[in-house]
């Protein structure tokens, strides 16, 4: 398999008013051709700042490190013109919410048409046709009539279905959903993702999703990460995390989902306290003012990455996993 | 008084009108429903009108000085006697130079002006949408122009390139542009970070397309109210050029320049003033009215009005 999307040790900062804030701090990801990435976190965890960093869209007050490859390119190089070429065309976004990602003042056909033509150089009338048919298939229906509406006369979850097709539109290789159901009911939800789901499998298309719901991210994603304070905590395929998560804060997260089966506990688990804000101090773990296991070395040393089972990394001193083994 | 029908809109057949019909359908009907706009709108053909047919409507020629429409005493006369509304203080008839005078007036009205708002949206789009050194480029150059003292600045420019009608234009609109450039670099600057900018960032849209089809079309309001509302502006500035000798040449009558003779005989003659005068005032209220119809109905998001 070819990887599609490398970044390596990406950092990130911000500089406002001349002090510097880490928002990334290091993040390594491979995304396979056709593989789905999922990259979970609470807010502030830095994982849209990730997907920013990515599309090379964030402001001129971001100072980006590392290195961002697409099919072995060096993105961070781009100039202005070949950005143009590759988003829209090779890379496409999806964001949160799709009442704010759609120009209200054209129609949905226009939007569509855009990239159409731009990257496919269709004709005006093959690029209608086109756009028809990549609304009718993300499940509109009287999708040719329904081109010249604008926005507002669609649905929430409608609208962010058109905003799948406008990112579908050119079969990029990858896809990157920022937080794209979490504006959304939980019904909705779960259509838009079925949706998504087969897109991407129909056209091998990669997804990087990016959520702060680890429920959405498990049912769709091949693989995680786990991001907390601008680093990835933990990483591994979807079922090995889900089933025998290593970080504490993983485990956390986990029990925080509320399940069906078993007995009810009297109150659903939180995580107590709240993430970092601004800078942590690099020698010492950014979770460990609210970690259950934290021991006086998790307050000294940072912790680095390591392999705690076979196909995963966690960066924690005391990893689940191996503490389990250690007592058993 | 019968109670008003409940109107439902109709369910979409199959067979729904096609957009073209559509859209000049649409037109016709919110002008029905809008009559001010509607009325705006034949003041404003009307005038267009007038202007263009004057040879055939002004019973006198426009400059032609008449002995008989002098008072004694040396006065201007008042409407009737021959002169639907009355002469000024060379003895020329105030219809004619009325009728004369809408041509310039709304031909420096509309070209200035017109020339003023795309110099301004221009301005203000790119140095709002690219920031950086273009826009602080951009914006010194408009508080530059702002710094000059108008009128100055006028005669400066006029006393170098000659007066006439299409210097007139060009320099009012070289003046007119900069208050529009601000205000629409402050809406772009706060556009530009909405999310479907963004969004069309990430499609590979070129800068060039994003500010015309996604940030231009929500700039229209503001440029319709301001664009309308400037045309009497452009009128006066021209009059005051006329008045100080360096707007339009002398004799062929302008509305700016019959109100800047007519504000010194306000006492003996008000109807020197008031001719003109409500004729700028109806022209500026009727492209202020179809303006904002016109800003109404190219909103998509605006209810539909009944």
């Amino acid at each position: 398999m070819t990887a599609i999307l490398e970044v390596d040790d990406l950092t990130v900062d911000f500089t406002r008013a001349g002090t510097r804030t880490a928002a990334v701090r290091g993040v390594s990801l491979r995304v396979e051709a056709g593989e789905r990435v999922g990259i979970v976190g609470e807010s502030g965890s830095g994982k849209s700042v990730t997907a920013q960093a990515v599309m090379r869209l964030l402001p001129t007050t971001a100072t980006v490190g590392g290195s961002v490859r697409f099919a072995g390119q060096d993105v961070l190089a781009y100039d202005a013109a070949k950005l143009a070429a590759w988003r829209g065309a090779d890379i496409a976004m999806v964001f949160q919410d799709p009442m704010s990602s759609l120009n209200p003042l054209l129609r949905v056909g226009t939007q569509l048409t855009e990239g159409l033509r731009r990257h496919r150089g269709l004709s005006k009338s093959d690029a209608r046709a086109e756009a028809a048919r990549l609304l009718k298939l993300v499940g509109i229906a009287d999708a040719d009539r329904r081109l010249d509406d604008y926005p507002h006369a669609f649905s929430g979850g409608m609208r962010q279905r058109v905003c799948i097709a406008i990112a579908a539109a050119c079969t990029p290789k990858l896809i990157i959903a920022d937080e794209p159901t979490t504006a959304l009911d939980v019904t909705v939800q779960a259509q838009v993702l079925d949706l998504l789901d087969e897109l991407t499998e129909r056209y091998a298309t990669a997804t990087v999703l990016v959520s702060h719901d680890l429920g959405v991210i498990s049912s769709f994603c091949d693989r995680i990460l786990v991001m907390y304070a601008g680093r990835v905590v933990e990483a591994g395929p979807t079922d090995d995390i889900v089933a025998d998560p290593a970080h504490p804060y993983t485990r956390a997260l986990l029990d925080s989902i509320p399940r069906l089966e078993g007995e009810l506990p009297r109150r659903l688990p939180a995580i107590p306290g709240s993430p970092p804000f601004g800078d942590v101090p690099a020698d010492s773990c950014a979770f460990a003012d609210r970690c259950a296991y934290a021991q006086p070395v998790c307050r000294t040393v940072a912790p680095p990455t390591v392999p705690v089972g076979p196909r995963t990394q966690a960066a924690c001193h005391f990893p689940l996993t191996l503490a389990e083994e250690v007592t058993r | 008084m019968t109670a008003p029908p409940i109107v439902t809109t109709p369910a979409p057949s199959g067979e729904t009108v096609a957009t073209e019909p559509a859209g000049m359908r649409r037109v016709l009907r919110s002008l029905r429903h809008d009559k001010p706009a509607l009325i705006s709108i034949v003041v404003l053909v009307l005038l267009a009108l007038a202007a263009i047919l004057a040879p055939l409507l002004a019973s006198h020629p426009p400059l032609q000085t008449y002995p008989e429409g002098l008072a004694a005493n040396g006065a201007p006369i008042g409407p009737g006697h021959g002169f639907p509304l009355g002469t000024d203080p060379n003895g020329r008839d105030v219809l004619a130079r009325l009728l004369y005078g809408a041509r310039v007036s709304l031909v420096i009205g509309i070209l200035a002006n017109g020339l003023a708002t795309v110099l301004g949206v221009l301005v203000g789009l790119t140095a709002g949408y690219l920031g950086g050194w273009v826009e602080t480029v951009l914006m010194r150059l408009t508080d530059v122009v702002m710094s000059f003292p108008i009128l100055l600045f006028c005669i400066a420019l006029i006393s170098v390139t000659g007066p006439s009608e299409r210097n007139v234009v060009i320099v009012i609109a070289l003046i007119y542009w900069t208050t529009l450039a601000r205000i629409i670099r402050s809406q772009v600057l706060s556009l530009r970070e909405r999310e479907f900018v963004v969004a069309a960032r990430t499609m590979g849209l070129s800068h060039w397309r994003v500010m015309r089809r996604h940030l231009f079309p929500h700039l229209v309001p503001t440029i319709i109210v301001y664009a309308t509302l400037g045309v009497a502006s452009s009128i006066l500035i021209e009059a005051s050029l006329s008045f100080l000798g360096v707007g339009v040449p002398v004799p062929t009558p302008s509305w700016g320049q019959m109100i800047e003779q007519g504000k010194e005989y306000f006492q003996i003659a008000p109807w020197l003033l008031f001719a003109p005068g409500v004729c700028l005032i109806l022209t500026v209220l009727a492209f202020n009215l179809a303006g904002d119809w016109l800003r109404d109905l190219l909103d998509p998001t605006a209810p539909e009005r009944r």
